[in-house]
Protein backbone atom coordinates (compact mmCIF):
# COMPACT_ATOMS: atom_id res chain seq x y z
CA UNK A 1 0.00 0.00 0.00
CA UNK A 2 1.27 3.44 -0.97
CA UNK A 3 2.02 5.55 2.11
CA UNK A 4 1.30 8.80 0.25
CA UNK A 5 -2.17 8.26 -1.21
CA UNK A 6 -3.10 4.68 -0.39
CA UNK A 7 -3.16 3.64 -4.05
CA UNK A 8 -1.48 0.26 -3.40
CA UNK A 9 1.27 0.78 -5.96
CA UNK A 10 4.63 -0.79 -5.31
CA UNK A 11 7.60 0.36 -7.32
CA UNK A 12 10.52 -1.94 -8.07
CA UNK A 13 13.71 -0.01 -7.43
CA UNK A 14 16.89 -1.61 -8.80
CA UNK A 15 20.07 -1.10 -6.80
CA UNK A 16 23.40 -2.05 -8.37
CA UNK A 17 25.89 -3.08 -5.68
CA UNK A 18 28.63 -5.32 -7.16
CA UNK A 19 29.92 -5.91 -3.67
CA UNK A 20 31.82 -8.91 -2.39
CA UNK A 21 29.83 -11.02 0.05
CA UNK A 22 32.94 -11.15 2.19
CA UNK A 23 33.58 -7.40 2.04
CA UNK A 24 33.10 -7.03 5.81
CA UNK A 25 35.45 -9.93 6.55
CA UNK A 26 38.04 -8.51 4.14
CA UNK A 27 37.98 -5.11 5.88
CA UNK A 28 38.57 -6.72 9.27
CA UNK A 29 41.30 -8.92 7.74
CA UNK A 30 43.06 -5.86 6.34
CA UNK A 31 42.88 -4.24 9.76
CA UNK A 32 44.42 -7.38 11.33
CA UNK A 33 47.16 -7.40 8.70
CA UNK A 34 48.05 -3.74 9.26
CA UNK A 35 48.12 -4.27 13.02
CA UNK A 36 50.35 -7.35 12.77
CA UNK A 37 52.71 -5.76 10.24
CA UNK A 38 53.00 -2.60 12.31
CA UNK A 39 54.17 -4.78 15.21
CA UNK A 40 56.60 -6.77 13.09
CA UNK A 41 54.64 -10.01 13.43
CA UNK A 42 54.67 -12.43 10.50
CA UNK A 43 51.36 -14.27 10.51
CA UNK A 44 50.70 -17.60 8.85
CA UNK A 45 47.27 -19.12 8.28
CA UNK A 46 47.87 -22.85 8.66
CA UNK A 47 45.14 -24.97 7.13
CA UNK A 48 44.60 -28.64 6.33
CA UNK A 49 42.35 -31.61 6.98
CA UNK A 50 41.66 -32.74 10.54
CA UNK A 51 44.64 -34.91 11.44
CA UNK A 52 46.96 -33.57 8.72
CA UNK A 53 49.51 -32.80 11.42
CA UNK A 54 49.10 -29.05 11.88
CA UNK A 55 49.61 -29.07 15.64
CA UNK A 56 52.51 -31.53 15.46
CA UNK A 57 54.10 -29.25 12.87
CA UNK A 58 53.88 -26.29 15.26
CA UNK A 59 55.40 -28.39 18.04
CA UNK A 60 58.26 -29.44 15.76
CA UNK A 61 58.75 -25.84 14.59
CA UNK A 62 59.01 -24.63 18.18
CA UNK A 63 61.54 -27.36 18.97
CA UNK A 64 63.60 -26.45 15.91
CA UNK A 65 63.67 -22.73 16.66
CA UNK A 66 64.70 -23.60 20.20
CA UNK A 67 63.61 -20.24 21.56
CA UNK A 68 65.52 -18.12 19.03
CA UNK A 69 62.25 -16.68 17.68
CA UNK A 70 59.21 -15.74 19.70
CA UNK A 71 56.26 -17.81 18.51
CA UNK A 72 52.57 -17.31 19.13
CA UNK A 73 49.55 -19.27 17.97
CA UNK A 74 45.83 -18.94 17.71
CA UNK A 75 44.28 -22.38 17.45
CA UNK A 76 40.81 -22.95 16.09
CA UNK A 77 38.68 -25.97 16.84
CA UNK A 78 34.99 -26.57 17.26
CA UNK A 79 35.51 -27.66 20.86
CA UNK A 80 38.30 -28.04 23.44
CA UNK A 81 41.59 -26.25 24.03
CA UNK A 82 43.63 -29.37 23.40
CA UNK A 83 45.65 -27.95 20.50
CA UNK A 84 46.36 -24.74 22.41
CA UNK A 85 47.50 -26.82 25.40
CA UNK A 86 49.81 -28.87 23.18
CA UNK A 87 51.50 -25.91 21.53
CA UNK A 88 51.80 -24.12 24.91
CA UNK A 89 53.63 -27.15 26.23
CA UNK A 90 56.00 -26.75 23.27
CA UNK A 91 56.76 -23.18 24.32
CA UNK A 92 54.39 -21.28 22.01
CA UNK A 93 52.18 -18.61 23.52
CA UNK A 94 48.71 -19.70 22.51
CA UNK A 95 45.11 -18.70 22.57
CA UNK A 96 42.27 -21.03 21.59
CA UNK A 97 39.23 -20.09 19.57
CA UNK A 98 36.43 -22.59 20.02
CA UNK A 99 34.04 -21.99 17.17
CA UNK A 100 31.13 -24.11 18.40
CA UNK A 101 29.75 -25.32 15.11
CA UNK A 102 31.55 -22.95 12.73
CA UNK A 103 33.71 -24.81 10.23
CA UNK A 104 36.31 -22.07 9.73
CA UNK A 105 37.91 -19.06 11.39
CA UNK A 106 37.00 -15.61 10.14
CA UNK A 107 38.78 -12.29 10.46
CA UNK A 108 36.55 -11.12 13.30
CA UNK A 109 37.41 -14.16 15.44
CA UNK A 110 41.11 -13.52 14.86
CA UNK A 111 40.66 -9.82 15.60
CA UNK A 112 39.01 -10.74 18.88
CA UNK A 113 41.87 -13.09 19.76
CA UNK A 114 44.43 -10.38 18.91
CA UNK A 115 42.77 -8.16 21.52
CA UNK A 116 44.04 -10.62 24.12
CA UNK A 117 47.54 -9.43 23.15
CA UNK A 118 48.44 -12.92 22.05
CA UNK A 119 50.74 -11.67 19.29
CA UNK A 120 52.41 -8.96 21.38
CA UNK A 121 56.17 -9.20 20.99
CA UNK A 122 55.93 -12.25 18.74
CA UNK A 123 58.08 -12.76 15.65
CA UNK A 124 55.65 -15.27 14.15
CA UNK A 125 51.97 -15.83 14.70
CA UNK A 126 50.50 -19.13 13.53
CA UNK A 127 46.77 -19.16 13.03
CA UNK A 128 45.94 -22.85 13.14
CA UNK A 129 42.63 -22.99 11.34
CA UNK A 130 39.81 -25.45 11.91
CA UNK A 131 40.69 -28.78 10.25
CA UNK A 132 38.81 -28.54 6.97
CA UNK A 133 39.87 -28.37 3.32
CA UNK A 134 36.77 -26.47 2.19
CA UNK A 135 35.42 -23.57 4.22
CA UNK A 136 38.59 -21.86 5.52
CA UNK A 137 39.84 -21.35 1.95
CA UNK A 138 37.84 -18.20 1.24
CA UNK A 139 38.29 -16.33 4.53
CA UNK A 140 41.12 -13.85 4.63
CA UNK A 141 42.23 -13.56 8.25
CA UNK A 142 44.89 -10.90 7.79
CA UNK A 143 47.72 -13.41 7.34
CA UNK A 144 50.94 -12.87 5.45
CA UNK A 145 50.78 -16.31 3.89
CA UNK A 146 48.52 -19.32 3.55
CA UNK A 147 50.12 -22.67 4.28
CA UNK A 148 48.31 -25.97 3.75
CA UNK A 149 49.41 -29.14 5.52
CA UNK A 150 48.76 -32.24 3.44
CA UNK A 151 49.72 -35.56 4.98
CA UNK A 152 50.96 -38.45 2.89
CA UNK A 153 48.17 -40.68 4.21
CA UNK A 154 45.55 -38.43 2.59
CA UNK A 155 46.56 -39.55 -0.88
CA UNK A 156 48.06 -37.76 -3.84
CA UNK A 157 44.91 -36.32 -5.41
CA UNK A 158 43.62 -34.05 -2.61
CA UNK A 159 44.70 -30.88 -4.47
CA UNK A 160 42.54 -31.86 -7.45
CA UNK A 161 39.57 -32.60 -5.19
CA UNK A 162 39.85 -29.38 -3.17
CA UNK A 163 41.24 -26.91 -5.72
CA UNK A 164 40.03 -23.72 -4.02
CA UNK A 165 42.03 -24.49 -0.88
CA UNK A 166 45.24 -25.28 -2.76
CA UNK A 167 44.84 -22.45 -5.24
CA UNK A 168 44.98 -19.99 -2.35
CA UNK A 169 48.02 -21.64 -0.77
CA UNK A 170 51.42 -19.99 -0.85
CA UNK A 171 53.03 -23.19 0.38
CA UNK A 172 52.03 -26.81 0.81
CA UNK A 173 53.73 -28.81 3.52
CA UNK A 174 53.69 -32.51 2.73
CA UNK A 175 53.57 -33.89 6.26
CA UNK A 176 54.25 -37.25 7.94
CA UNK A 177 56.88 -38.29 5.40
CA UNK A 178 58.34 -40.58 8.07
CA UNK A 179 55.37 -42.83 7.22
CA UNK A 180 56.45 -43.25 3.58
CA UNK A 181 58.15 -46.63 4.16
CA UNK A 182 54.69 -47.94 5.13
CA UNK A 183 53.18 -46.51 1.92
CA UNK A 184 55.17 -48.16 -0.88
CA UNK A 185 52.68 -47.06 -3.56
CA UNK A 186 52.80 -43.41 -2.62
CA UNK A 187 53.78 -41.33 -5.64
CA UNK A 188 55.25 -37.99 -4.70
CA UNK A 189 55.42 -36.89 -8.33
CA UNK A 190 51.65 -37.36 -8.56
CA UNK A 191 51.17 -34.82 -5.74
CA UNK A 192 53.51 -32.39 -7.46
CA UNK A 193 51.61 -32.86 -10.70
CA UNK A 194 48.26 -32.27 -8.95
CA UNK A 195 49.58 -29.10 -7.30
CA UNK A 196 50.83 -27.76 -10.64
CA UNK A 197 47.26 -27.99 -11.95
CA UNK A 198 45.70 -25.98 -9.13
CA UNK A 199 48.47 -23.68 -7.85
CA UNK A 200 49.86 -21.04 -10.22
CA UNK A 201 53.10 -20.97 -8.20
CA UNK A 202 53.35 -24.48 -6.81
CA UNK A 203 55.65 -24.74 -3.83
CA UNK A 204 55.90 -27.80 -1.62
CA UNK A 205 58.20 -28.78 1.22
CA UNK A 206 58.16 -32.35 2.52
CA UNK A 207 58.44 -32.54 6.30
CA UNK A 208 58.28 -34.90 9.21
CA UNK A 209 57.40 -33.46 12.59
CA UNK A 210 58.60 -36.71 14.11
CA UNK A 211 62.08 -36.94 12.59
CA UNK A 212 62.54 -33.21 11.92
CA UNK A 213 63.29 -33.82 8.25
CA UNK A 214 62.41 -30.78 6.13
CA UNK A 215 61.70 -28.58 9.14
CA UNK A 216 64.84 -26.54 8.47
CA UNK A 217 63.68 -25.77 4.95
CA UNK A 218 60.27 -24.79 6.30
CA UNK A 219 61.92 -22.44 8.79
CA UNK A 220 63.92 -20.82 6.00
CA UNK A 221 60.71 -20.35 4.01
CA UNK A 222 59.12 -18.67 7.04
CA UNK A 223 62.11 -16.42 7.51
CA UNK A 224 61.86 -15.25 3.92
CA UNK A 225 58.40 -13.88 4.75
CA UNK A 226 60.20 -11.33 6.90
CA UNK A 227 61.65 -9.58 3.86
CA UNK A 228 59.19 -7.25 2.14
CA UNK A 229 57.14 -9.06 -0.47
CA UNK A 230 55.39 -7.50 -3.45
CA UNK A 231 51.71 -7.79 -2.48
CA UNK A 232 51.68 -11.31 -1.12
CA UNK A 233 48.45 -13.25 -1.32
CA UNK A 234 45.81 -11.64 0.80
CA UNK A 235 44.56 -15.16 1.25
CA UNK A 236 41.02 -15.18 0.05
CA UNK A 237 40.01 -15.14 -3.55
CA UNK A 238 39.47 -11.68 -4.94
CA UNK A 239 36.35 -10.81 -6.88
CA UNK A 240 36.78 -10.44 -10.56
CA UNK B 1 28.75 -25.32 5.61
CA UNK B 2 29.97 -21.74 5.61
CA UNK B 3 27.11 -21.02 3.18
CA UNK B 4 24.86 -20.31 6.16
CA UNK B 5 27.16 -17.68 7.63
CA UNK B 6 27.60 -16.11 4.18
CA UNK B 7 23.84 -15.95 3.72
CA UNK B 8 23.44 -14.40 7.16
CA UNK B 9 25.91 -11.69 6.18
CA UNK B 10 24.08 -11.21 2.89
CA UNK B 11 20.70 -10.82 4.62
CA UNK B 12 22.15 -8.25 7.05
CA UNK B 13 23.59 -6.32 4.13
CA UNK B 14 20.28 -6.36 2.24
CA UNK B 15 18.38 -5.34 5.37
CA UNK B 16 20.60 -2.25 5.59
CA UNK B 17 20.07 -1.40 1.92
CA UNK B 18 16.31 -1.88 2.23
CA UNK B 19 16.19 0.48 5.21
CA UNK B 20 18.18 3.10 3.33
CA UNK B 21 15.60 3.02 0.52
CA UNK B 22 12.62 2.70 2.87
CA UNK B 23 11.74 -0.50 1.01
CA UNK B 24 8.91 -2.67 2.26
CA UNK B 25 10.32 -5.81 0.69
CA UNK B 26 12.84 -7.27 -1.72
CA UNK B 27 11.72 -8.55 -5.09
CA UNK B 28 14.94 -10.09 -6.36
CA UNK B 29 18.51 -10.69 -5.18
CA UNK B 30 21.22 -11.37 -7.77
CA UNK B 31 24.42 -13.05 -6.60
CA UNK B 32 27.34 -14.12 -8.78
CA UNK B 33 29.21 -17.23 -7.67
CA UNK B 34 32.36 -18.44 -9.38
CA UNK B 35 32.91 -22.16 -9.65
CA UNK B 36 36.06 -21.65 -7.61
CA UNK B 37 34.53 -19.06 -5.30
CA UNK B 38 34.45 -21.62 -2.51
CA UNK B 39 30.67 -21.76 -2.36
CA UNK B 40 28.31 -24.48 -3.53
CA UNK B 41 25.40 -22.73 -5.32
CA UNK B 42 22.86 -25.39 -4.30
CA UNK B 43 23.80 -25.15 -0.64
CA UNK B 44 23.78 -21.38 -0.88
CA UNK B 45 20.24 -21.44 -2.27
CA UNK B 46 19.10 -23.81 0.48
CA UNK B 47 20.70 -21.63 3.13
CA UNK B 48 18.92 -18.62 1.65
CA UNK B 49 15.56 -20.43 1.68
CA UNK B 50 15.97 -21.37 5.31
CA UNK B 51 17.39 -18.11 6.59
CA UNK B 52 15.17 -15.56 4.91
CA UNK B 53 12.03 -16.34 6.92
CA UNK B 54 11.04 -13.25 8.88
CA UNK B 55 13.48 -11.00 7.03
CA UNK B 56 12.95 -8.36 4.38
CA UNK B 57 13.86 -11.10 1.85
CA UNK B 58 10.98 -13.34 2.90
CA UNK B 59 9.42 -13.24 -0.59
CA UNK B 60 12.51 -12.43 -2.62
CA UNK B 61 13.62 -14.43 -5.61
CA UNK B 62 17.27 -15.46 -5.46
CA UNK B 63 19.00 -15.33 -8.82
CA UNK B 64 22.34 -17.13 -8.80
CA UNK B 65 24.68 -16.51 -11.71
CA UNK B 66 27.48 -19.02 -11.86
CA UNK B 67 30.77 -18.13 -13.43
CA UNK B 68 33.19 -20.59 -15.02
CA UNK B 69 36.83 -20.77 -14.03
CA UNK B 70 39.20 -19.17 -16.49
CA UNK B 71 42.97 -19.04 -16.33
CA UNK B 72 45.24 -17.01 -18.57
CA UNK B 73 48.95 -16.40 -18.87
CA UNK B 74 50.03 -13.50 -16.67
CA UNK B 75 52.15 -12.09 -19.50
CA UNK B 76 50.77 -12.91 -22.94
CA UNK B 77 47.16 -13.42 -21.81
CA UNK B 78 46.63 -16.66 -23.70
CA UNK B 79 43.99 -19.01 -22.27
CA UNK B 80 45.16 -21.90 -20.13
CA UNK B 81 42.54 -24.64 -19.95
CA UNK B 82 41.27 -25.60 -16.51
CA UNK B 83 42.86 -28.82 -15.32
CA UNK B 84 46.16 -28.30 -17.15
CA UNK B 85 49.39 -27.26 -15.53
CA UNK B 86 48.96 -23.60 -14.53
CA UNK B 87 51.86 -22.21 -16.51
CA UNK B 88 51.88 -20.65 -19.96
CA UNK B 89 52.68 -23.28 -22.60
CA UNK B 90 54.65 -20.70 -24.60
CA UNK B 91 56.51 -18.56 -22.07
CA UNK B 92 56.20 -20.66 -18.89
CA UNK B 93 54.89 -17.74 -16.84
CA UNK B 94 52.47 -18.66 -14.00
CA UNK B 95 48.78 -18.50 -14.87
CA UNK B 96 46.46 -15.91 -13.45
CA UNK B 97 42.82 -16.57 -12.65
CA UNK B 98 40.71 -14.24 -14.79
CA UNK B 99 37.30 -15.57 -13.80
CA UNK B 100 35.64 -18.06 -11.50
CA UNK B 101 36.42 -16.84 -8.01
CA UNK B 102 33.55 -14.35 -7.66
CA UNK B 103 31.31 -14.20 -4.64
CA UNK B 104 29.47 -11.00 -5.32
CA UNK B 105 26.15 -9.39 -4.48
CA UNK B 106 25.44 -7.84 -7.86
CA UNK B 107 22.04 -6.29 -7.64
CA UNK B 108 18.86 -5.89 -5.64
CA UNK B 109 15.37 -5.10 -6.75
CA UNK B 110 13.65 -3.42 -3.85
CA UNK B 111 9.92 -2.98 -3.39
CA UNK B 112 9.17 0.60 -2.47
CA UNK B 113 5.65 1.83 -1.75
CA UNK B 114 4.09 4.75 -3.55
CA UNK B 115 4.80 6.97 -6.53
CA UNK B 116 8.12 8.52 -7.42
Amino acid sequence: MCDACGCGDVRIVPVELHERLLAGNDRTAEHNREHLRAHGVVSINLMGSPGAGKTALLEATARAFGGTERLAAITGDLETERDADRVRAAGIRASAITTGSACHLDAEMVHHALHDDIAHGADYLFIENVGNLVCPAIYDLGQEANVVALSVTEGEDKPLKYPTMFRNADLVLLTKIDLLPALPDYDRRAVEDALARVMPNPRMIAVSARSGEGIGEWMKWMQRLRSPQPSRSAGAAMAT
Amino acid sequence: MHEYSLVQGLLDRIEKEARAHAASGVHRVTVRIGRMGGVEPGLFATAFEMSRVGTVCEHAELELKTEDVRWACGVCGCDIPQGRELACPSCGWPARMVGGDALVLERLELEVNGHV
